[in-house]
């Protein structure tokens, strides 16, 4: 078999796969911490205590790691839109205030902890914050 | 290689068969797979509801400069308002927003200013705000309807929506709407490096998005009043149902004379102004 330019082909080929293959060559086979979102904070605490140790959210923690988007979404929309503030659980058919600032974040006060942990693992770069406003993020106890 | 007729049909056939398959599959998934159960949602118990919201502005009530700064202190510091201002302390028109503020009659009031008016009346300050129109042309122009009317009257706008196109500054006949031409927590009020402070209970807005007046949507669910009301001397801003006949506003316009800002428009302003207050209510 005759191959024109052959020495311009392969150099170029390796060219190719060391850009391809560079963020692996990087990484070097070594697996990125996982995420470990915290729901350890003082609200969270203290909601436990006073509900016998029963740490709860508006649903189930497995539905809100998969569909939290949706529901924010939803929140959102009802809110907004049709000015219905209240929602119902699903799980645990109490009422929940349905507001990102005065609701989740009343609770999950630990952004950094709670929301990047996982969205900076995964590079999912959610607009929330350019208006919503962050709780304070609190000195973290050294364990 | 090369494919009679026949056999191209089969694999065709077998192909869109396939095809076809697969949209079912993933049509079926979507709905007995994991899926949001319908929203349960309802309105706040304690919420103040009404068919119609409107204000009445009773301008003798205002008497210094004072009741005017702290009116609009009092909404712009709740709802995180930005305070742009000029290295020497004047207020950057450039860059302002405002939800409500002080204006003159003849600013307030065009083409109702009379010949031989003198210039105190010309000049008499007047607190002006969204009018929150009947028929709104902000609404109206919004191509992705992001402003609209909610159903107690409020024109509400939603920032997630909002594209930043400024139609609706352009259609609004009393220059209501406010641009963020830049990032709002720069400003020296909201920028906690400046000695600012924002409201951790309201959020700010982003830069590129039309703001205003939502007449506290977000306080009368909670039932409170709105804050300008609230701060305002006592009864120079009254708020109420229109549609309620046994409202106070309701009959303050019944029995005094009360103006609108350019009802000829045909947008159904929702703010009266009450002459010659007085000891009214």
């Amino acid at each position: 078999m005759k191959i024109y330019n052959k020495g311009l082909v392969f150099s170029l080929i390796l060219v190719f796969a060391a850009i391809a293959l560079f963020p692996f060559l990087v990484q070097g086979g070594r697996v990125a911490a996982k995420p470990d979102p915290k729901t350890d904070t003082p609200e969270i605490m203290q909601y436990a205590q006073e509900h016998g140790g029963k740490k709860e959210c508006v649903e189930s923690k497995e539905w809100m790691r998969g569909e939290h988007m949706q529901l924010l979404n939803q929140w959102r929309d009802s809110v907004v839109r049709d000015d219905n503030r209240g929602y119902i659980s699903n799980t645990n058919h109490q009422r929940w205030n349905m507001s990102l600032q005065n609701g989740c974040m009343k609770c999950h006060s630990n952004k950094k902890k709670f929301c990047d942990e996982c969205h900076n693992y995964l590079s999912v770069k959610p607009y929330c914050w350019d208006c919503h406003i962050q709780p304070a993020e609190k000195e973290e106890v050294k364990s | 290689m090369s494919m009679d007729r026949r056999d191209f049909l089969k694999v065709a056939g077998i192909s869109s068969i396939l095809g076809f398959g697969a949209t079912v599959a993933s049509a079926t998934n979507l709905i007995t797979g994991k899926q949001l159960l319908p929203p349960q949602v309802e309105m706040n118990k304690d919420a103040l509801r009404a068919k119609r919201w409107a204000m009445v502005v009773d301008m003798s009530k205002f008497k210094t400069d004072e009741d005017f700064q702290k009116t609009i202190t009092a909404c712009h510091t709740i709802h995180n308002v930005p305070d742009f201002r000029k290295p020497d302390g004047s207020v950057d028109k450039k860059f302002e927003v405002k939800w409500i503020w002080q204006t003159n009659y003849e600013k307030a009031f065009p083409g109702m200013e009379n010949q031989y008016q003198g210039e105190h009346l010309k000049d008499m300050p007047f607190m002006v705000l969204c009018n929150h129109c009947t028929n709104p042309a902000c609404v109206r122009v919004c191509p992705t309807k992001a402003t609209y009317k909610l159903p107690d009257g409020v024109t509400m706008q939603d920032m997630h929506r909002c594209i930043g196109c400024r139609f609706c500054m352009a259609a609004c006949p009393y220059g209501a709407r406010s641009f963020n031409w830049i990032d709002p927590r720069r400003a020296a009020n909201l920028d906690p490096a400046k000695g600012g402070k924002v409201n951790p209970e309201y959020p700010t807005r982003t830069k590129g998005v039309v703001e205003k007046c939502t007449f506290c949507t977000e306080r009368l669910a909670v039932g409170k009043i709105p804050a300008c009301v609230e701060a305002a001397p006592q009864g120079a801003l009254l708020f109420g149902d229109l549609e309620d006949p046994n409202s106070e506003i309701r009959k303050i316009i019944g029995e005094k004379l009360t103006i609108r800002r350019k009802p000829e428009l045909g947008t159904g302003p929702a703010i009266y102004y009450l002459i010659g207050g007085g000891e009214h209510a």
